[in-house]
This record gives C-alpha cells, sequence and structure tokens, in this order.
C-alpha cells in the first residue's frame, strides 16, 4: 500500500490522549494498521503520556487498595490475551478495527441509497458525531463545504481527487473547518471510504448535499 | 554533579548526568515489568503498583471521574497491568508508557461502555524506525525536559488534552481561541519534544 496522505500530528496526538469520540478513534486506529509512519508517530504521542504520568503529583490510594487487588490476583492467575484478535480472513480492504464492526467483505454490506451514485451505512457507533461508510460512483462528485467540527476520511477502496490531491487506498484526509473541497471519483472503480465527524448537525447538513451529479471532468 | 568546569558544555553534562539517574530508574520499572510477565510475582506487582497505582488514580481523577470511580477504574488498570504483562515490550515503550496507555483505555472503555478494541496494534507489525528498538528510557527522559521548557500557551493545551482529556473544540471554547490554534498550538509543542525523541542524531 502506498499511502501519500496521512493524520495532522494533533490529530494523533487527540488519539494519544484518548480524547476522540469513538468513530475518529476508529477510523486513527484503521489507518495504524496499515501506515508505519504514523504508528510510529503515535507511539512519539503515547510516550508524551508517560512522561506526563511520571511527572504527575501522585494520588494516595485507599488503604486497603492493594491487598484487595492481590487477593483478586488469585482467582486471576490466567493472562489476557490481545483484546484484538486478528481475524482468519481479512479482506485487503477492511482494517482489522474495522472489520469488528462489519464482519465481512465491504461487498455484502446492505447499502442504502443516498443519492444519485452515492451510498452509504451508518455504523452507529452512538458516540458524539458519525460514523459511516460511503460508497460513490466514478464519475460522481461531493460537494461540501466548510464545517465548524473535524472530519476525518479513510480511502478503503478506489480513490478521489480534490483541491488538495489525489487520495487513494490507505489514505486519509484530515480536514478541519478551515478547508474547502468537492472531491471527484476519479476512476471507473467505486470509491469506498470511511468517514467520522465530531459535529453530527454539520455533517447532516453535507449528507444532505451529496446528491450532485458529477459536472465535467 | 560538577558545575565547575567553565566549558559551555557544562549544561549538556549536568543533563546528561540527571538523565542517566532517572533513566536508571525507568530501565528498572521497565525491567521489573518485564520480568513480571515471567515471575509473576506478586511482590514485584506489588512494588509496581505502589509507585503506579497513585499516580494512574491522579491522572484518572483529572480526567474528571468522581474520587470513588477513579479508584475503582485504577484498580481495573492495574488489574490489566497484570494480566498483560507479557505484552509488555521493553523495546517499545517504557515502563511508565504503556502503563499510560492501559489506563487511558480503561478510562475509555469506562466512559464508553464499550471496549476500545481498536487501541491494539498487530504485534507483527514491521518496526518503521530502527531508533525504536533504542532505549525509550532515555527518549522519553529527554521528552521530560523537553516538557518542561515548552512555552505556558503550548504546555497548557498539552495539559488540556491529554490530563484534562479535553477535545480539541472544547479547549478551543475554554481558552476562547480558534480551534485551528489549538491544533497549532500542539502541533508546535510536538515538533519541540520530537527533536528531544532522538530524530536529528
Ligand atoms: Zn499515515
Amino acid at each position: 500500500m502506498n499511502i501519500r496522505h496521512h493524520f495532522d500530528d494533533a490529530t494523533l496526538m487527540a488519539y494519544a490522549a484518548g480524547t476522540l469520540p469513538a468513530g475518529m478513534a476508529l477510523l486513527v486506529a484503521c489507518h495504524l494498521h496499515w501506515c508505519p509512519e504514523c504508528s510510529h508517530r503515535v507511539k512519539q504521542a503515547e510516550a508524551l503520556g508517560g512522561a506526563l504520568l511520571d511527572r504527575i503529583e501522585p494520588k494516595a490510594m485507599s488503604s486497603n487498595a492493594l491487598n484487595e487487588l492481590l487477593s483478586r490476583l488469585d482467582d486471576d492467575m490466567a493472562t489476557e490475551v490481545s483484546s484484538l484478535v486478528q481475524p482468519a480472513i481479512l479482506p485487503k480492504d477492511v482494517p482489522a478495527p474495522l472489520h469488528h464492526y462489519i464482519k465481512g467483505s465491504l461487498d455484502d454490506l446492505p447499502w442504502k441509497r443516498l443519492g444519485y451514485g452515492v451510498h452509504h451505512i451508518d455504523l452507529n457507533l452512538g458516540s458524539k458525531g458519525t460514523t459511516r461508510l460511503l460508497k460513490i460512483a466514478p464519475g460522481v462528485s461531493v460537494p461540501h463545504h466548510t464545517h465548524s467540527g473535524n472530519e476525518l476520511t479513510l480511502i478503503l477502496r478506489g480513490s478521489y481527487t480534490d483541491e488538495v490531491g489525489r487520495f487513494s487506498a490507505g489514505d486519509v484526509a484530515d480536514l478541519d473547518g478551515e478547508i474547502h473541497h468537492q472531491p471527484i471519483v476519479d476512476t471507473d472503480q467505486d470509491c469506498i471510504c470511511l468517514i467520522a465527524t465530531d459535529s453530527p448537525l454539520k455533517f447532516t447538513g453535507f449528507m444532505g448535499r451529496l446528491v450532485q451529479p458529477f459536472i465535467g471532468m | 554533579m560538577q558545575e565547575d568546569k567553565p566549558t559551555g558544555g557544562d549544561v549538556n553534562a549536568v543533563i546528561q548526568i540527571a538523565e542517566e539517574k532517572k533513566k536508571q530508574q525507568r530501565d528498572s520499572w521497565s525491567a521489573r515489568l518485564s520480568s513480571l510477565a515471567e515471575t509473576r510475582d506478586k511482590s514485584e506487582f506489588a512494588a509496581i503498583f505502589e509507585y503506579f497505582a497513585p499516580r494512574v488514580k491522579s491522572y484518572i481523577m483529572r480526567l474528571g471521574m468522581p474520587l470513588a470511580t477513579a479508584e475503582e477504574v485504577t484498580q481495573e488498570a492495574m488489574l490489566s497491568v497484570w494480566r498483560k504483562s507479557h505484552l509488555f515490550n521493553s523495546a517499545k515503550a517504557s515502563a511508565s508508557t504503556w502503563i499510560f496507555t492501559l489506563a487511558r483505555n480503561q478510562c475509555i472503555d469506562r466512559l464508553r461502555r464499550e471496549k476500545a478494541v481498536e487501541y491494539e496494534l498487530p504485534e507483527e507489525e514491521p518496526d518503521p524506525d530502527q531508533r525504536d528498538m533504542a532505549e525509550h528510557s532515555i527518549l522519553e527522559e529527554r521528552m521530560q525536559i523537553a516538557i518542561s521548557t515548552l512555552p505556558e500557551s503550548q504546555a497548557q493545551v498539552l495539559h488540556l488534552s491529554y490530563y484534562e482529556g479535553k477535545s480539541h473544540s472544547e479547549i478551543a471554547e475554554q481558552l476562547g481561541i480558534p480551534l485551528g490554534s489549538v491544533k497549532s498550538r500542539l502541533r508546535l509543542a510536538f515538533s519541540k519534544l520530537k527533536a528531544h525523541w532522538g530524530e536529528e542524531e
């Protein structure tokens, strides 16, 4: 995978600090599974958390806390395996964290039509903001506007081009309210991406404007 | 510490001695955590608990959890230190950093009432940078020094983000500055800290 577009440092710091809403954290984790460069920066951002933990002023635990926990260890001699078990068959365009939610291929999902050439799936993560999969047909463009929050996009399959550049599988678009763009699907393949935002109202407005056929490329 | 040599290298020498001292402490926590996986020695765990649990509790309280919950979540985080010690790799993170990530994930689990499955990365993932395999504790020590030299405006957003668990939008609102300024302060702070990570060597 030849990844050319990565996350902003500020986004990776929010991920490391644990302050992203569930959907955006999921999207970051998906990219990290594909991207050694961003993984490296996340480790640095986490080391910052570790350094801060060392500097923090300790708050005493209650006097019986240690004994209480030690007694629990007796019932708990088993070690825990990693909470993410890598599925046996992982489609190459579904990173493991996403697979946990959709359990299969992008082709088998119950896509809902949203407008001309656009289908979507709401992952219903129930967190702040929205998290959706979007499937956009070749030649269709997605009108955009500025918004007050943040929006992350991870390309899973296909590609699109906008004012910022060309985005293909593995790439992320890490946008905040200051960027205007209008992506156009630029091959004869559907473009499927994961989109997560932290501002639901604005995203509704954005979704409402999705329906617009491609006009000249 | 010797301060009597009149050369310009003094400050560096002092920093090196201080780094060396703290590095030994950190190395020892990393070594103890590594050996815990093999020995399953409860007295070793107790020592780790005595040092880290009060720090984890302090961190969790700053995130805004009430005292009783903070104590409970700290217990869960320390329990996961015990359960997952075989996953600790001192070549990839220092003990403090690893325990920080466990505590953070425990808080996320609690707040979302859902497992933070997405945080685990594949173990066989190729290491992007051999320098990662170098000495994590000394790198973290340099980061410590760098943190203390950050300008107040950058240290503030760092603390609000990591210590108080505020999103960037919430920080912008609280400080009455644009979201873009919050992010650029964080980026500036991070790039200074990264310079101390050893990337320049
Ligand atoms: Zn990346």
